[in-house]
């Protein structure tokens, strides 16, 4: 929070002084966390930093990575009937083939927008409340928490879709991919907060790639681009956690308990990067009756993705935001063709907000 | 919803729907106020409805903000508020004491900007027609000779003032409504600001040349919606926006930004540099103790503006897309 020192001007400033003396000739760095996009769009990060330094977004914004297959089940969910369907807000917006969850609800199917899944749990209804659940590691241990409370109550109109993902699977299928430049990466705060540093080893034991974890203010952002570009001058990659404060080795080990209790890792379809292995969380055998997809019998549709969308580019750092022909013309916050301009935490959206 | 949240989206609809089929000479582009030329005299009106959910709030009632705001917009248009009208859409069985209450609140708030309400009407619509109850008021007041305020009157090296701190209203809002169990000591703005601009108008007439409060859509919005009247750019910086550490702290921990959150008691006003000192010195010593220039306006690029963050990064500030949602993660 600007105030409490993590934002204070001179030491940005200083910071700035410190990359631009640095005299990287090229580098470009990647961040996987759309709280880093937005807030890296937010302070005018880019305006403090040398041209030759680029910073893309990666697979890093919940709501920009679910396929629209995942998508085709929550729809799909809405029109079964008795069912009240619950999710996060900007999920509501997202068009699939044209038609978003906000526009079921409008059309007068039983959509509700939740601020945390607690809230689905306590939805007053007779009907069955079905939780659409997106994120990563930050969210999965949440609904765990929710799940076990409802079996604890015995609770039995309630189910959810569990779209829930990983990301170091994701991080490894980008660098195997070897189609985007990755010289160095910022790691998000708060999934690794949750599933620590040695989640990651293997990005420097395999990949060699500088990594830096990173928090959220000013000079967090700051002084994680200066450890990575300071790496990368060295030819040294190394996995450096800059948000000591919340950020343990070991993480947190009753919400990677919680996770493991409820959910197993599965294959799983990204928006962008297509599918990676045990890359999702699927709700183990045991805890069926929680699973909205057996209940339903959901299943899976293949939709594609508007004409002319970039989003599966940017989604992996291939394209900028600006490269896409529809941004900022038919695309827009207002009428969103694809996921990263409907959410304040996707890379178009923060673009076309921050410039 | 996010046709009504005072962004983009509202501009849209007004355009397309109202815009096309009322088009005259006074509707302009704002379209909640029109200066009209009644013989030799300028008349400023305007014409607001209120709703609001909950009814009170931390320093606002529904009853206050009704008249406030009217004053408030009418001083928008450089007016000296004078008389207003106020109409009640109320729904059957709504509590006698809540409606004496809001009579009361609207009588003292009137007496307190010195105006009177002079006309009216009520109409009464069956349960569940209304949620509670509506009202309309409308204003009246006289436009001095020499005062020319317009949203479309900023220069090219004008200062941009603003009267207090910004956020309080739309903060004060969300945690009344209780949605995100957030308790924290943010009071509400809602205030007349007749005795901040009117002398600031006497003194310096054609000087100042904007006057917009930040209502819905914030501080933000309406800079963006100035620039474009204008067709310059405004540059502000974020480290001389007034934000009381409550409203920072609320939108910190959801997400939002205090910069696009309503404020019901403060106005923004752009004025020739020349006078900048004089009108600082003034709102300061009427009681406008975080009043602060907070930035300049510049040729280009027009139709944007362009803010100095509080680290020195500098980004574009957009008009708010739709509404304010909370952050996911």
């Amino acid at each position: 929070m600007v105030g409490t020192g993590f934002g204070d001007p001179e030491l940005v400033a200083g910071l700035a002084t410190k990359i631009a003396s640095l005299g990287i000739r090229d580098a470009q760095l990647m961040e996987v966390c759309g709280t880093h996009t937005v807030a890296l769009a937010k302070y005018g990060t880019k305006s403090l930093l040398p041209d030759s330094v680029r910073i893309v977004s990666g697979p890093g914004c919940p709501v920009c990575v679910t396929s629209n297959s995942d998508l085709s089940l929550a729809l799909r969910a809405v029109k079964t009937s008795g069912v009240t369907l619950a999710t996060f807000g900007d999920m509501m917006r997202v068009p699939v083939d044209g038609v978003s969850l906000l526009e079921m609800k409008t059309r007068g199917f039983d959509v509700r927008t939740v601020y945390s899944p607690f809230d689905a749990l306590a939805l007053p209804s007779d009907k069955q409340v079905v939780f659409f659940g997106v994120g990563f590691e930050t969210t999965s241990p949440g609904v765990a928490a929710v799940l076990r409370e409802a079996q604890r109550r015995k609770v039995n109109n309630f189910s959810i879709i569990s779209c829930f993902k990983l990301i170091p699977p994701a991080l490894r299928a980008l660098l195997e991919g070897n189609d985007v430049r990755i010289d160095g990466l910022i790691l998000p705060g708060h999934v690794s907060t949750i599933i620590g540093t040695r989640a990651y080893d293997f990005l420097v034991e395999e990949f060699n790639v500088p990594c830096v974890i990173a928090g959220f203010e000013p000079i967090d952002l700051m002084l994680a681009i200066y450890s990575l570009l300071k790496m990368i001058e060295g030819r040294k990659a190394m996995l450096v956690n800059t948000y000591t404060r919340s950020v343990k080795a070991e993480g947190n080990p009753e919400a990677i308990r919680l996770i493991n209790k409820y959910f197993e890792p599965v294959d799983a379809e990204w928006r962008g990067l297509g599918t990676i292995p045990k890359s999702g969380l699927a709700l183990r055998g045991e805890h069926s009756g929680l699973d909205a997809r057996q209940k339903f019998d959901l299943k899976p549709v293949k939709i594609p993705e508007p004409a002319g969308c970039r989003c599966a580019e940017v989604l992996r750092g291939a394209a900028l935001p600006t490269d896409c022909p529809l941004f900022s013309k038919e695309c827009t916050p207002e009428n969103p063709v694809g996921p990263c301009m409907v959410t304040s935490e996707g890379a178009c959206a923060a673009y076309y907000i921050y410039g | 919803m996010e046709h009504g949240a005072g962004g983009r989206m509202s501009h849209e609809l007004f355009e397309r729907v109202f815009s096309s089929r009322y088009g005259n000479k006074y509707l302009d582009r704002a379209a909640d106020k029109a200066v009209l030329k009644i013989g030799r005299n300028r008349i400023g009106f305007t014409s607001d409805a209120f709703v609001m959910s909950p009814r009170k709030v931390q320093g606002c009632s529904l009853g206050a903000l009704s008249v406030f705001g009217t004053v408030n917009d009418l001083l928008t248009c450089g007016a000296t508020p004078l008389y207003l009208s106020s109409s009640f859409i109320i729904e059957e069985g709504f509590p006698f004491d809540e409606l004496d209450q809001i009579a009361s609140d609207m009588t003292s708030a009137a007496r307190k900007c010195k105006v009177e309400i002079v006309t009216g009407d009520t109409k009464v619509v069956e349960r569940g027609k209304a949620d509670g109850v509506f009202i309309v008021t409308s204003g009246i007041g006289s436009v001095a000779r020499g005062v020319e305020v317009s949203g479309s009157n900023a220069r090219a090296r004008d200062r941009v003032i603003v009267t207090g701190s910004v956020g309080n209203h739309g903060v004060a809002v969300m945690i009344a409504r209780g949605e995100f169990g957030l308790s924290a000591k943010v009071k509400s703005d809602c205030g007349p600001l007749s005795d901040l601009v009117l002398p600031a108008l006497r003194k310096h007439g054609s000087r100042v040349h904007v006057l917009r409060d930040p209502t819905r859509g914030g501080l933000a919005t309406v800079l963006n919606e100035i620039s474009i009247e204008s067709g310059v750019a405004i540059e502000i910086d974020e480290k001389s926006i007034p934000i009381e550490a409550g409203v920072k702290a609320a939108c910190d921990l959801l997400g939002m930004d205090p910069l696009y959150m309503a404020c019901e008691g403060v106005m923004v006003l752009i004025v020739d540099k020349r006078i900048e000192d004089s009108v600082l010195r003034e709102l300061r010593r009427r009681g406008a103790t975080r009043a602060a220039v907070i930035g300049t306006v510049t040729g280009s690029p027009k139709g944007r503006v362009i803010m100095t963050t509080s680290v020195g990064g500098k980004r574009y500030l957009s008009m708010l897309k739709g509404m304010s949602l909370p952050r996911i993660c």
